[in-house]
């Protein structure tokens, strides 16, 4: 018996989703754009939330922001949930073996009490700030409109949690679990963090999806990151023999540098759309941005002692620099 | 064969390299054929073939740029199917050629 074989090229009939079709024609598409394109359900809702009168369960008059297509607030790193997951599980890979770095060579008690000390108690309460991030970020997923904008939001909203959950590690491998307990107890009444709790919670009641982005993602994130995590643990610690706590936090930097390429792509694609919204998203900014800057002198202080005026100014000036790139009219 | 590179349209020998046709080689793809102007891709089922006349580079930034992601160039040997040409390779670029 013979059996002959032969290769068979079977052209698809489509090469991608007609509601990706429809922006990059028909050819074959990336994931992220099959994932997230068109994929805003944007009709035929039977019900209309009780829970917010005038509005439909999805509705882009939920901000005041207005854009033609909302299918254009792409994210720059091109994450959909698989990409995103590989990505993190490979950070939280590196973070475990930092873990075990420092663990097995006890550097954490290398460092002296007062130092731990005084760690934990400019640290620790940012868990609150994170789990605030968290519940900001959620927000903006539920209230805000198009799969490419809310997604990411979810994501964010994902890794703000495991910035407070490494947070709280670090808490554990510098001190007692006490530690965890004195940050909530400062959070809650030290004078030093009631400005920044005043503004996360202000936060909390925002309704404008895209105004809370700006205020949390931008405003406040920008600054908080850079502030704390740049200037008082990648130098200011790192001179004085603490560059464990560095090694602990690594991820955290990482994170706020890759996400704030998606932060300003959002607010640069929303901006250059009008004049309107270039406008709105400026004032929005200003405001958050100033009461940020205000929120964090306290906890500057904290952390950095004299050299926190000249710091925080850079961080704001730094800021500033990138709302002007990204589009918005700051002289 | 002497001067290939430098020769005319006819004296130019080709160089080419082949990629498993699928979602991580189409950025590849992309920027090659961005980045060589010459290059011409070829499908088979499966498989995706770029010839170019004397030189073809793959651009690590021109790949970071299409998928938004860091891109290490050791990655394209998950997909590389074959391959034609001198390769000369370091962290940003990978190229092929006859010329020496």
């Amino acid at each position: 018996m013979n059996i002959e074989l032969q290769a068979r090229e079977i052209q698809p009939l489509r090469q991608t989703f007609d509601r990706v079709a429809t922006y990059t024609g028909d050819k074959p598409a990336s994931r992220y754009l099959e994932a997230t394109l068109g994929a805003q359900p944007t009709e035929q809702f039977h019900y209309r939330p009780t829970w917010e009168e005038g509005f439909e369960i999805y509705d882009t008059r939920r901000t005041a922001i207005q854009l033609k297509d909302w299918n254009a607030l792409r994210d720059p790193r091109q994450f959909y949930y698989a990409t995103w997951a590989m990505a993190r599980a490979r950070q939280q890979d590196a973070m475990e073996a930092n873990y075990q770095f420092v663990e097995s060579r006890g550097l954490a008690q290398k460092m002296s009490d007062a130092m731990r000390a005084q760690v934990c108690t400019v640290l620790m309460p940012l868990r609150h700030v994170a789990f605030g991030g968290n519940m900001n970020n959620c927000n903006i997923c539920s209230r805000g409109y198009g799969t490419p904008f809310t997604a990411p939001a979810m994501f964010h909203a994902m890794d703000q949690l495991g910035v407070a959950q490494y947070i709280t590690r670090l808490g554990l491998a510098l001190e007692e679990p006490g530690a965890l307990e004195a940050g909530k107890n400062d959070w809650l009444g030290a004078e030093a963090w009631q400005p920044l709790r005043e503004l996360v919670e202000d936060t909390f009641v925002l309704k404008d999806p895209v105004e809370l982005f700006v205020a949390q993602n931008l405003a406040l994130d920008g600054q908080l990151y850079p502030l704390v995590f740049g200037h008082y643990v990648d130098d200011h610690l790192a001179l004085k023999g603490g560059t464990a706590v560095a090694m602990l936090t690594s991820f955290i930097p990482e994170w706020h540098a890759e996400s704030n390429r998606w932060v300003d792509a959002v607010v640069k694609t929303a901006a250059s759309e009008s004049g309107h919204n270039q406008e709105l998203l400026t004032r929005w900014y200003r405001h958050w941005a100033d009461r940020a800057t205000a929120a964090l002198e306290p906890v500057a202080r904290l952390a950095l002692g004299d050299d926190a005026a000249p710091l925080q100014t850079e961080v704001r000036e730094g800021l500033d620099a990138r709302a002007r790139k990204a589009g918005l009219a700051i002289g | 064969m002497q001067a290939d590179h430098t020769g005319t349209e006819a004296t130019r020998s080709k160089v080419f390299i082949a990629f498993q046709d699928n979602e991580e080689s189409r950025a590849v793809i992309e920027a090659v054929l961005a980045d060589n102007t010459e290059a011409t891709a070829a499908y088979a089922p499966g498989l995706v073939k770029i010839d170019c006349p004397g030189r073809l580079v793959i651009r690590r930034e021109s790949i970071e740029e299409i998928t938004g992601q860091p891109y290490n160039l050791q990655q394209i040997q998950i997909n590389l199917v074959t391959l034609s040409g001198h390769v000369n390779e370091d962290d940003d670029e990978f190229s092929l050629s006859w010329g020496r």
